[in-house]
C-alpha cells in the first residue's frame, strides 16, 4: 500500500514538473509581482483572487480530512479511478446542456455529470470485483482507462460542436481556478462544508470501517453502504476540486496531506487535524502563488506545495520521520558501542587477575589487548575510546594504554552484569549452549532496563543478588568469529 | 440465566427445530466460496453456558463456520438461530473477537480506542464516543490485565497484547454468546493464562464462548464441550466424551468418506 501511495504521489509530482516546465517554455518570461500585492493576495484582501484562494484553502482542508479516511481505507488507488471516470460525465453533461439549449458552460451542470460517471465507475470496480475474479487493481486500471479515455473522446466531439466555442474543458484536466465566477464560488462552499459535517458526523464509523471491516459487519453497521458513503465524500471532493486542481491532481490532493500528517501522529484525531491543516496551506499557498505569477496552472502549484510539505514530513515528522529515526538508531549504536567498549575493558582487567574469588580491581588496559579482544579495527577502537573520554568514563595514563575512571569503572560492571545475568537466564530457559549464548546476549543486554535486570535476579535466585558481577560462564577469551 | 443446562434434544427427524434456549443452534448449513464448498451439512446445537472449543485441521473451516454464524460470509444454505432467532436480531448478544492478523495493527488508534469500538453499536450512528464509554473500555482492558497499555499506540504491543486487546473489546460488547477465533494463536504464555482465566470467568457467570482452536494438548484442559470439525461437524458434546482417538482420527486422518471425494469433484468444476 505504502508502494502504492508513493508511487501515486511521485508519478503526479513528475507530471506537474513537466507541465510547469512546459509552460514556462512556452509563455516566455514571467512577471514577478510587487510585494504589495504579494501581501494583499496572501492575506486574502485583493479582491479578484479572494474567492480562488478561499475556495481552494476550504477544498484543501475538505480533501485532507476525507483523504485521511481514504488512506486508511486503503482506497487510494479507487480514488484515482474515480477522479479520471468524472471527465466523461463532464463532457456528456456539456453536450446534454448544449442540446437543451443552454451554454454547455454552467459549473453546476458539468459537476452533475462528472458525479454521475465518477460513482457509476466506483460501482463498476465494486461489481467487477464481486463478479469476476479479477484483483481490484486489474479492475481499477481497467474502469480508470475506459472511462478517461470515453473523456478524451466525448470532449474531442464537444470542440467540433458549433455552439462549443472555446469551452474550456480542458482546463478540467489541470485546473484552472482562475475561471471561477461568484455562483460556482458559492457551490463549492456549500458542498465543501457539506463534506467536512458528513466525514466529521461519520467519524466513529468511517474509523471502524478502516480498522476492522469484520467487525463492523459483525455488529451490524452496513459496511457496503459506509463504504459508498466514503466514496461518495470522496466524489465530492474530487468534483468540487475539478476546477481548481483538475482530475488528474485531484488524487495527489487527497491522498498527500493525509500522508505527511502520518508522518507526525500515532492518533487518528491529530492525523485529521493535521491533515486538514496541511491541505488547507497547500491550497491558500498553492492558489495564492499561482494566481501572482501569470499562467502557472493552480492544481499544478498546489499539489507542489502539498508534495513539499509532504516531503519534510517524511524527513522530519517526529512519529516516523527518516532523520528522527535514523538519529534514534544512531544513538543506540553508539550505546552499544560504549557497552561492548566498557565490558571489553573489565573483562580484560579480569581475566589478567590472578585470584578469581578477588574482586575486580580497577586497572590499566593496553590499546593491543583492547584491540584483540573483539574483532575491532584501529580506527573502532579508537572512535570508541574518544566517546568513553568524552563522558569521562576514561583516565589518562600513559599513551598505548587506557584506565577506566570511577564512573567508568562502575558503568562496566553494572553493563558485564547484565550481559552474564542475561546469559544466565538464557541457558537456564531458552536452553541456549553456553558457547552460543554470548553472541545472543549481545543483542538484548543493551536494552535491559532496572525492571528487566530486578526481575533477572529473582528468576536466578541462587545467584548472588548484591551487586557482584557473575564469572562468565564461557571463555571469553576465545571469542567466536562471527562476532563483530 | 441459567448456568448449567442439561445436553440439548437433538432432533433426530431432520425437521429444523430452533429451541430458544440453545445459545446456538445450525442446521443444514452450508458454506462455498467461488462454488468451492468449505464447509458442508452443518448441524449443531450449543448448550448454553458452555465453553466450546471448535478443533480441526487447517482448512476445515473453523474460521468459515464463525463467520457464517455471524453472517459475514453468504451461506449458500441452511440456518442459524441464536437463541432461536436470526442473527440479526439477536445482534447485541454476540461478542466477536476476529484473529489477530485480519486488522492493520499499524492504525494510528491507541489500544483503549480499539476496546472503546466494542461499544460503538449502543452509542449509535453519528454520536462521537463519550467518557462513559471510555471508562467501560478502561475497565475491559483492566479486567484482560493491561490497564496500564491504553494509551499505547496498537503496534507498539507485542502480539499477546494485541490479543487482549481484542479480548477486551469483546468484553467491553457485554455479550451473552461470544465467538473467538483463534485467540491462542501465537500468543506468549501469559497472554495464555490471562485468557484461559477470562474464559473460565465467562464460564462462570454463564456466558456461551465458541473458541477457535489448533493446539490439541490443551483441549481438555480449557474447554467442556467440543466440536470437532472437518468440512462437516465430525463429532459434537461434552468434551470428555468427544475427545477420543476415534473421532481425532476421523477428524485428522486421510479422507473422510464419499463426501469429501464429491466435494473435491466439485472443487474441481468451480474452477
Amino acid at each position: 500500500m505504502w508502494a502504492d501511495r508513493s508511487a501515486i504521489i511521485l508519478r503526479r509530482v513528475i507530471l506537474v514538473i513537466l507541465l510547469l516546465g512546459a509552460e514556462s517554455a512556452s509563455g516566455g518570461q514571467v512577471d514577478w509581482p510587487e510585494a504589495g500585492l504579494v501581501w494583499k493576495v496572501f492575506t486574502l484582501q485583493d479582491y479578484n483572487t479572494r474567492q480562488v484562494v478561499i475556495s481552494t484553502i476550504l477544498l484543501g482542508v475538505t480533501a485532507g480530512l476525507v483523504g485521511t479516511f481514504l488512506l486508511l481505507r486503503r482506497r487510494s488507488l479507487m480514488g484515482d479511478a474515480l477522479s479520471h471516470a468524472t471527465f466523461p460525465g463532464i463532457g456528456a453533461a456539456f453536450v446534454v446542456m448544449i442540446l437543451l439549449g443552454g451554454t454547455g458552460r454552467s459549473l453546476p451542470g458539468l459537476l452533475v455529470g462528472a458525479s454521475v460517471t465518477g460513482l457509476l465507475g466506483v460501482l463498476l470496480v465494486m461489481a467487477i470485483r464481486n463478479t469476476t475474479r479479477l484483483k481490484d487493481d486489474a479492475a481499477m486500471g481497467i474502469v480508470l482507462s475506459v472511462f478517461f479515455g470515453v473523456g478524451v473522446a466525448l470532449i474531442q466531439m464537444v470542440k467540433d460542436m458549433p455552439q462549443a466555442g472555446p469551452a474550456g474543458l480542458n482546463d478540467f484536466i489541470y485546473g484552472t481556478a482562475a475561471s471561477m465566477i461568484h455562483s460556482d464560488f458559492l457551490l463549492i462552499l456549500v458542498v465543501a462544508i457539506g463534506t467536512c459535517l458528513v466525514s466529521l458526523l461519520l467519524l466513529k464509523e468511517l474509523t471502524l470501517l478502516c480498522f476492522d471491516e469484520s467487525f463492523a459487519a459483525s455488529q451490524g453497521w452496513p459496511t457496503v453502504r459506509l463504504d459508498i458513503a466514503l466514496l461518495t465524500l470522496v466524489t465530492a471532493v474530487t468534483v468540487i476540486g475539478l476546477q481548481a486542481v483538475g482530475l488528474v491532481l485531484i488524487i495527489a490532493f487527497l491522498i498527500t496531506p493525509a500522508t505527511a500528517a502520518r508522518f507526525w501522529t500515532q492518533r487518528l484525531g491529530w492525523m485529521l487535524t493535521l491533515s486538514a491543516i496541511i491541505g488547507g496551506v497547500s491550497g491558500w499557498l498553492g492558489a495564492s502563488l499561482s494566481a501572482l505569477v501569470r499562467d502557472l496552472p493552480t492544481g499544478a502549484v498546489i499539489v507542489l506545495v502539498a508534495a513539499a510539505i509532504f516531503l519534510l514530513s517524511m524527513l522530519f515528522g517526529c512519529g516516523r520521520g527518516v532523520v528522527p529515526r535514523g538519529l534514534r538508531h544512531a544513538r543506540l549504536r553508539r550505546k552499544v558501542g560504549r557497552q561492548h567498549l566498557l565490558r571489553a575493558v573489565y573483562e580484560i582487567v579480569e581475566s589478567g587477575q590472578p585470584d578469581v574469588a578477588e574482586p575486580v580491581r580497577n586497572l590499566p588496559v593496553t590499546f593491543d589487548a583492547l584491540l584483540a579482544h573483539r574483532s575491532w579495527s584501529a580506527a573502532q577502537v579508537g572512535g570508541l575510546l574518544r566517546t568513553a573520554r568524552a563522558e569521562d568514563h576514561l583516565e589518562n595514563t600513559e599513551p598505548g594504554s587506557v584506565r577506566l575512571s570511577e564512573a567508568g569503572f562502575g558503568e562496566a560492571s553494572r553493563v558485564t552484569r547484565n550481559h552474564r545475568l542475561w546469559e544466565l537466564y538464557l541457558i537456564r530457559y531458552a536452553d541456549i549452549a553456553p558457547s552460543h549464548v554470548d553472541r545472543d546476549a549481545d543483542l538484548v543486554e543493551h536494552v535491559l532496563d532496572a525492571e528487566v535486570v530486578s526481575q533477572l535476579e529473582s528468576e536466578l535466585q541462587d545467584r548472588p543478588s548484591s551487586l557482584e558481577v557473575p564469572p562468565s560462564p564461557h571463555f571469553i577469551n576465545q571469542p567466536s568469529p562471527e562476532i563483530s | 440465566m441459567k448456568p448449567f443446562v442439561d445436553p440439548p434434544v437433538i432432533p433426530v427427524d431432520g425437521r429444523p427445530e430452533h429451541p430458544d434456549n440453545l445459545p446456538l443452534s445450525i442446521h443444514d448449513l452450508t458454506v462455498a466460496y467461488h462454488r468451492k464448498p468449505v464447509i458442508w451439512d452443518i448441524e449443531l446445537n450449543i448448550p448454553e453456558g458452555k465453553l466450546v472449543g471448535v478443533v480441526g485441521p487447517n482448512g476445515a473451516g473453523k474460521s468459515t463456520l464463525l463467520k457464517a454464524c455471524l453472517d459475514l460470509v453468504p451461506k449458500t444454505s441452511g440456518e442459524v438461530k441464536i437463541y432461536g432467532e436470526s442473527y440479526k436480531k439477536q445482534r447485541s448478544l454476540i461478542g466477536y473477537v476476529p484473529q489477530r492478523e485480519s486488522v492493520d495493527w499499524d492504525f494510528p488508534v491507541s489500544a483503549l480506542d480499539v476496546v472503546a469500538m466494542g461499544t460503538y453499536r449502543k452509542i449509535g450512528w453519528f454520536k462521537w464516543v463519550g467518557k462513559a464509554q471510555k471508562k467501560l473500555a478502561r475497565e475491559a482492558l483492566e479486567r484482560v490485565g493491561i490497564g496500564h497499555l491504553g494509551d499505547r499506540q496498537i503496534s507498539q504491543l507485542s502480539g499477546g497484547q494485541q490479543q487482549r486487546v481484542f479480548l477486551a473489546r469483546a468484553l467491553a460488547q457485554d455479550a451473552k454468546v461470544y465467538f473467538m477465533d483463534e485467540p491462542f494463536a501465537a500468543v506468549d504464555a501469559a497472554t495464555e493464562q490471562a485468557i484461559v482465566a477470562l474464559l473460565k470467568e465467562l464460564n462462570k457467570a454463564g456466558k456461551t464462548c465458541l473458541v477457535v482452536h489448533h493446539d490439541l494438548a490443551t483441549v481438555k484442559r480449557y474447554f467442556d464441550w467440543l466440536v470437532l470439525l472437518n468440512m462437516r461437524v465430525v463429532a459434537s458434546g461434552p468434551t470428555a466424551e468427544i475427545f477420543t482417538k476415534d473421532n481425532l482420527q476421523k477428524t485428522y486422518g486421510g479422507k473422510l468418506s464419499l463426501l469429501d471425494d464429491v466435494a473435491e469433484a466439485l472443487r474441481h468444476v468451480g474452477r
